[in-house]
């Protein structure tokens, strides 16, 4: 590791210094930042939408994919490579520009939040200082893009299922940002690094136990976790696609690879909520509360760890991820879709006042102790 | 929810059945890979064993969708044995079954009264080209070698009605042939006991061997009349001889051996033909009986038997009166020998043609009319069947030989004259 100078003075500062940050140079760290990025951008989300096929199809008493390649594992890379060998077809009454950019403006959000989602000690592209901030503000941006899809596909359904999502968006986004507000305020900082380490360093009061923050904010976990698949129109909250109603939502238009953006939209997404959920309340990298992986003893067990501890670290996140996967897998198995209207009832009286409670408590509890 | 469980234990219930399916057996067949495990009784493939198909063209009618096509032609089948009727069999020449159009239905495998028809599990079957789908007999046959057997019955299942009736008709027959047995053996310790004289008669009866080659000339002539066939008048002839010669071997040996039954015969002796049927002939009705029939049967059969042996023995009578005085007219006598010649038994139709056919034919020499009512010369009748000849055949030339004998005994007779 080598150590750093600070690059950048203002607030989106680099509080910790990252693997890939080699040398002095500026390309070479750059190259591998995007190398990084890109990689989780499109081998994790593949891992978790394989999850989420083998783990659904067995739900359902089937096998899931087992063609392509080895378990079929290759299932949605051959997807892929059928997805861009599609048509394009853009609707006569489409406006094709806005129709054509809205993949866009959905998928690189998710992909410029990945920048910030710490995975292994030291194994992040950029520790901002706003990174819970940066997180949950970019993310939502990929409404934008649905809305946009939806309105420019000149199709009632897709229409529909815009202003789904967009309506969605009003229910999720609060009791999403007052969950992981309490997070932030708990660990004393919006660097999601330094919300890592504040969960290695957390005791109870009074003792010597270590805990993640899942235990302390259990409630905001769960408040959390319901208005991440709402941010992420997955069953049961996949009213704007909802093909038993809307065709196919926002996404009935689409077809080749804008509609294959579209799905690694969500499926990054899912990946990208499940980096979030393991940092913010099950410890990052972490073996288990109170346990640093191997060779991390020093300097508090977060950083200072050889390559092994680094990779370890890297699976045991992933791990992490791929567990938030199947509970969002398994929770759209078993429940049914849920109406827009039941949403809203639910976000506005049960997760907004749960939320604030939530945080009172917290802000309470960091006073007093 | 139920509104006894608290808020959220639904849900979690939600979760448990699904987790649960995570861990059982899926429920995937691995098709293309392995064989599909298809219910035995599948419609895959509709298959023929051509051997059973009679081409009664019920399938072809009943098919919905008419994609069955038979093709067939008339055979001669010459007849089983000599005499018989030439029969007329179809013979399949194409039978198609046109799988592009059939909608798996099953009316054709249910109707095909000769099971010929089967439904085959194999389904792996789809071609390039549509007219490829139609299935020709050797084909059809080739899809019968992938017929499985039937499913075992379920436990405790009722076996088939065939099969059922067919156990059942034969626990009946073992029942009443213990049942005979058992008679048989009782019968045997009364005979022996008490050494009676219907026993003796019994007893004497299977030594009296008479072998059936006659035929009982009366009785037949009788049963022609009533409108019986040929075929059956002659076998109960031959059945009455047999009976008739037991009769009279029995009365012989009871005349030297005296006893109960010789005692009785003699005595219903009046002098008319008609015989009133009151009374049974006891040594059928005992044998009829012995052999396993209705009382009810033997009881008529013994009537009958009763009333034939009385007119037989009346007419004989008769005929010994009448001898005297039709003696100038020799040629009604042996007239009425001639056809009756085999039949010892009998001087049956002598009493007939003596009035009715001896008077005319000695007044009116010049042209010869005989008029055959079912007459027949035994002797040809006899010698054609010894050279292998249908009954028929020989009937109607011994019909055809007596006819002729009489015309020449009356030129004869004529000639004397």
């Amino acid at each position: 590791m080598i150590e750093l100078t600070s690059a950048s003075a203002t607030a989106f500062v680099a509080q910790a210094v990252s693997v890939f940050d080699v040398g002095d140079g500026f390309v070479v760290p750059l190259l591998l930042k995007l190398v990084f990025i890109l990689a989780m951008f499109f081998v994790v989300p593949i891992l978790g939408g394989y999850l989420e096929h083998k783990v659904m199809g067995r739900m359902q008493d089937r096998r899931g994919p087992v063609e392509a390649g080895p378990f079929g594992s290759l299932q949605l890379v051959a997807d892929g490579i059928k997805f861009i060998q599609k048509e394009d077809v853009i609707p006569r009454a489409a406006d094709p520009w806005v129709f054509a950019m809205a993949p866009g403006v959905a998928l690189v959000p998710v992909l410029l939040v990945l920048l910030v989602i710490p995975i292994g000690p030291g194994v992040f592209a950029l520790d901002l200082e706003l990174g819970l901030f940066y997180a949950l503000a970019i993310s939502s941006i990929s409404t934008l893009g649905i809305l946009m899809g939806g309105w420019a596909s000149a199709n009632k359904f897709s229409l529909l299922g815009g202003l789904r999502a967009a309506g969605q968006l009003i229910a999720y986004e609060l009791p999403l940002i007052l969950a992981a507000a309490a997070v932030a305020l708990q660990a004393g900082t919006l660097s999601l690094v330094g919300i890592v380490e504040a969960q290695a360093t957390f005791l109870i009061p009074g003792t010597d136990i270590n805990l993640w923050y899942l235990f302390p904010q259990l409630l905001g976990f769960g408040i959390f976790f319901l208005a991440a698949m709402a941010e992420l129109a997955r069953p049961p909250f996949d009213m704007p696609i909802a093909d038993s109603e809307l065709v196919f939502g926002y996404m009935t238009e689409y077809t080749g690879i804008k509609f294959a953006m579209f799905l690694l939209t969500e499926y990054a997404g899912m990946i990208v909520m499940g980096g979030l959920i393991a940092v913010l309340y099950l410890g990052g990298w972490q073996l288990l509360p109170g346990v640093p992986l191997p060779g991390c003893e020093g300097a508090g067990g977060i950083f200072d760890c050889g390559w092994q501890g680094q990779l370890l670290g890297v699976a045991v996140t992933l791990g992490k991820m791929m567990l938030i996967v199947f509970l969002f897998v398994w929770a759209r198995v078993t429940y049914p879709r849920l109406r827009e209207d039941q949403l809203q009832r639910m976000a506005w009286l049960v997760l907004v006042p749960l939320a604030l409670l939530n945080l009172a408590v917290i802000t309470v509890a960091k006073v007093v102790f | 929810m139920a509104t006894t469980s608290p808020p959220g234990v639904g849900l979690l219930k939600g979760l448990a059945v699904t987790i649960k399916h995570v861990f059982s057996r899926p429920s995937t067949q691995m098709y293309p890979k392995e064989r599909p495990d298809l219910p035995p009784r599948s419609r895959g493939v509709i298959a023929l064993m051509e051997e059973n198909c009679t081409v009664c063209m019920l399938c072809a009618r009943e098919c919905p969708d008419w994609c069955i096509y038979i093709d067939s032609h008339k055979e001669t089948v010459p007849p089983a044995k000599e005499g018989g009727r030439a029969r007329t069999r179809n013979v399949l020449d194409r039978f198609a079954i046109d799988f592009a159009l059939c909608m798996y239905c099953g009316i054709c495998v249910e109707v095909c009264p000769f099971d010929a028809l089967w439904w085959s599990p194999e389904f792996e079957y789809s071609e390039y080209s549509m007219g490829l789908l139609l299935h020709e007999k050797d084909k059809l046959r080739e899809w019968a070698d992938t017929v499985p057997p039937p499913p075992p019955l379920e436990e405790g299942a009722l076996p088939p009605a065939e099969v059922a009736d067919a156990i059942e008709k034969a626990a009946k027959q073992r029942e009443l042939a213990a049942a005979e047995e058992a008679e048989a053996a009782v019968q045997a310790e009364a005979t022996t006991g008490a050494a009676a004289a219907p026993a003796a008669g019994k007893k004497a009866e299977p030594e009296i061997e008479v072998t059936a080659g006659q035929i009982d000339q009366e009785t037949f002539d009788k049963l022609i009349a009533e409108g019986k066939s040929e075929r059956i008048a002659r076998s109960k002839a031959k059945a009455a001889w047999v009976k008739k010669e037991k009769a009279r071997l029995k009365a012989e040996m009871e005349a030297s051996g005296g006893g109960e039954a010789a005692a009785e015969a003699p005595a219903p002796k009046p002098a008319e033909v008609h015989v009133e049927a009151g009374q049974i002939d006891q040594e059928t009705y005992d044998q009829l009986i012995a052999e396993g029939k209705t009382e009810r049967m033997a009881r008529a059969k013994a009537k009958a038997a009763y009333v034939k042996k009385e007119k037989a023995r009346l007419r004989a009578e008769q005929a010994a009166a009448a001898a005297t005085p039709a003696a100038g007219t020799p040629a009604t006598a042996e007239t009425a020998e001639a056809p009756a010649a085999e039949a010892p038994a009998s001087g049956a139709p002598a009493t007939d043609a003596a009035p009715a056919s001896g008077a005319p034919a000695a007044k009116r020499l010049g042209d010869v009319h005989v008029e055959g009512t079912g007459e027949i010369d035994q002797e040809t009748f006899d010698r054609l069947i010894a050279e292998g000849k249908s009954e028929r055949i020989a009937r109607s030339k011994a019909k055809a030989a007596w006819v002729k004998k009489r015309k020449q005994e009356l030129l004869d007779q004529e000639g004397d004259a």
